[in-house]
């Protein structure tokens, strides 16, 4: 068997903000698998961010494992180490902060072309550069090369992020919040262009969003984990937590929704919840951070036991709640 | 659809930006009427020109823009009415917030960080001789009602709030001096799912309870689904299709509303066929020829390259200004099945 890309186990992280520990990351139990789609949800703060970076390796867990290809970093030799690092690459959210604004978009793809040897001599550097913008519909790339970044569009920006991120070869793309600054109407495209990639270079890409329809629509054959307060709630098949979502905040979010279709969204009965207040990371309530906004609280047992990802029947995907692990259904906590 | 007095009555609408390489044509010739009551959503792409509009009612525009021709008709509850550009420095500033106010984008930069919340609510009564305990009653009244602890923030600087309850401290203010209509820009874009869902079934209540109308606008079209009863697309500064929001969304008789639908992730849509609209945004210095949207539409043909269409009624309040309008909407109603 051919061993994850990636795989977290159980990892920790934490910051340290004015002089306090905030635990950003608890308990992480992650793979990624070549050439999958794996879509990272959650709202803001719930660390999805922190675990792309320590899948791409731009962070050090603070405790726990983070195996490449089946072994620690600390197996590989040195040269190995970046090699590896290489065939991880980060997509970020703003293309006009993560693209150097006095370069043209020529420097931007030769740099880390020739900074890695990927390329030899002059004319293989040009020819590789229109290759690049090619595969990411920057045509004809005659057109591209010698503009700068804030002569492109916010879509045309974000297509050069991805083309510089291809630069390198990599096995796997996180894509940050990748689509979220780009219009409604261009954003598919994108998309698609994403999966056309995956599949012509066997790409694994880790995706990450606060937007449950763009994860439903781009992961759909894939998996899709949510997150909450820094821990994963529910990991599966896109489809089956998309379908039937087990974990009552995966229910609550994706009641809360509102749809690009007036009779659907007027018919949606939010959940409702305990409270609106989201508990701050120096404060996480114990147990189930969930519990207290939880409709189906269960006094003794949410408060008390940090639930474990678990199969739960009726369920495909795992979920990490201790009313449906214990009882196998959710009821109304009344008081 | 209730035939209730028209509150906001703008015809021909043009708003203009200078620029070095000349004038950026950001809103051009729109009309509409905002009935009392109604939400209106302005949905579209980043620089379709909602933004700029909804600023130039109030003549809010910075200091590039003007109002090139057009007239804003404002009706006082009174039946009174007034054309907003006409009035002085001082009578507009009299008209904002006691009439109509503002809820932008982004709560924080709207809410003055060394002020407490209290201070922007005297404030508020004094520029507009409002009795200072009557504003404080009315202002706890109205954070009670978008489900805030109102004493606690009364008292409280705007970074002791989280973004959904700043959010709804200025949707509370908007509301302070009773206007008959708010005009929100995109305010539910920047917060989380839940944050936006608590601020959608506030403002859903709020609607129920008390009596104003709404100017929304949001590149959100789910949000514009649940929350507006009229809807207006607009493209590069113009309106191109407005009317009740079924018709738009299910019976859309414009190209461009029908290819943002066509680009959009519906969750509980299951595995869908979506497709991008094609290039980006035109120039609005120079804007191209005939139907501004034509170099990115499926739909095109020669007359749309030459001839302008012009905005007819389609059927009752559902208007559309797109040559091809009949096969647009024989095209959407293969994809919705209602």
């Amino acid at each position: 068997m051919i061993p994850p890309l990636i795989e977290l186990n159980r990892v920790y992280r934490t910051f340290e903000k004015d002089g306090e520990v905030l635990p950003v990351l608890q308990d992480i139990n992650l793979q990624v698998h070549p050439a999958e789609i794996l879509c990272l949800v959650g709202e803001s703060g719930c660390g999805k961010t922190t675990t792309g970076k320590i899948i791409a390796g731009f962070l050090d867990p603070s405790q726990g494992q983070v195996l490449i290809s089946g072994k620690p970093q600390s197996a590989y030799r040195r040269s190995e180490r970046s090699k590896l690092r290489r065939s991880m690459q980060i997509v970020h959210q703003d293309p006009f902060a993560s693209l150097n604004p006095a370069h043209t978009i020529e420097q931007i793809l030769s740099f880390p072309l020739r900074r890695h040897h990927m390329v030899n001599g002059r004319n293989e550097l040009r020819r590789k550069i229109w290759e690049l913008l090619t595969l990411v519909d920057l045509t004809p790339p005659g057109d591209i090369v010698n503009k700068y970044p804030h002569q492109l569009s916010g879509g045309q920006r974000q297509r050069v992020s991805i083309a510089r991120a291809l630069t390198v070869n990599p096995q796997l793309i996180i894509a940050d919040e990748a689509v979220s600054m780009v219009d409604v109407s261009i954003r598919i495209g994108i998309l698609k262009m994403l999966h056309r990639l995956r599949e012509e270079f066997n790409l694994a890409i880790v995706f990450i969003t606060h937007d449950l329809a763009l994860a439903k629509y781009f992961a759909w054959e894939g998996r899709l984990a949510v997150m909450y307060l820094g821990r994963i709630v529910e990991i599966g098949r896109t489809q089956d937590i998309i379908q039937n979502p087990a974990h009552p905040y995966t229910r609550a979010l994706l009641s809360a929704v509102p749809e690009a279709d007036p009779y659907v969204t007027k018919k949606k009965e939010p959940m409702k919840l305990r409270s609106d207040n989201i508990p701050s990371l120096n404060n996480i309530p114990s147990g189930c951070a969930f519990n207290p906004r939880c409709p189906f609280y269960m006094p003794g047992t949410c408060d008390t036991v940090v639930p474990a990802l678990s199969n739960v029947s009726q369920f495909g995907q795992k979920v990490a709640c201790e009313p449906l692990r214990l009882r196998g259904e959710l009821r109304l906590y009344e008081t | 659809m209730k035939p209730n007095k028209v509150v906001f009555s703008v015809r021909d609408l043009s708003i203009s930006y200078s620029a070095e390489r000349g004038r950026v044509k950001a809103v051009t010739n729109v009309s509409f009427d905002l009935h009392e009551g109604e939400t209106l959503a302005f949905i579209g792409e980043s620089g379709c020109g909602k933004s700029t509009l909804n600023l130039g009612l109030l003549r809010l525009l910075p200091r590039a823009g003007q109002i090139d021709k057009g007239s804003i008709t404002y009706t006082y509850r009174n039946g009174r009415q007034v054309d907003i550009r006409a009035l002085t420095d001082r009578q507009l500033k009299r008209f904002l917030w006691a009439e109509c106010s503002m809820v932008f984008q982004g709560a924080l930069n709207s809410l003055n960080p060394v002020l407490r919340v209290s201070d922007m609510v005297y404030d508020t009564a004094r520029a507009h001789n409002l009795d200072r305990s009557e504003a404080k009653k009315r202002a706890l009244e109205l954070f009670e009602k978008v489900r805030l602890e109102g004493k606690r923030v009364f008292t409280a600087y705007p970074h002791e709030l989280s973004g959904g309850m700043r959010q709804r401290v200025l949707l509370a203010l908007s509301l302070l001096l009773k206007p008959q209509v708010i005009i929100m820009d995109e305010p539910t874009t920047a917060v989380d799912i839940l944050t936006q869902r608590s601020i959608l079934e506030v403002l859903k209540e709020l609607r129920r309870e008390l009596d104003f109308s709404v100017i929304f606008v949001s590149h959100d079209l789910a949000v514009a689904a649940e929350i507006a009863d009229i809807v207006a697309t607009m493209y590069a500064g113009e309106i191109v299709e407005m009317g009740p929001v079924a018709d738009v969304f299910y019976r859309s008789r414009h190209a461009y509303t029908f290819s943002l639908l066509d680009a959009a992730p519906r969750l509980s849509a299951g595995d869908q066929e979506l497709h991008s609209i094609p290039g980006s945004p035109p120039d609005l210095i120079e804007p191209p020829s005939g139907c501004k949207f034509h170099e990115r539409c499926r739909f095109a043909t020669d007359i749309c390259v030459s001839t302008q269409p012009e905005l007819i009624a389609e059927t009752g309040r559902h208007f559309a200004a797109c040559h091809h309008s009949d096969r647009v909407l024989a095209t959407r109603k293969e994809v919705v099945q209602v």
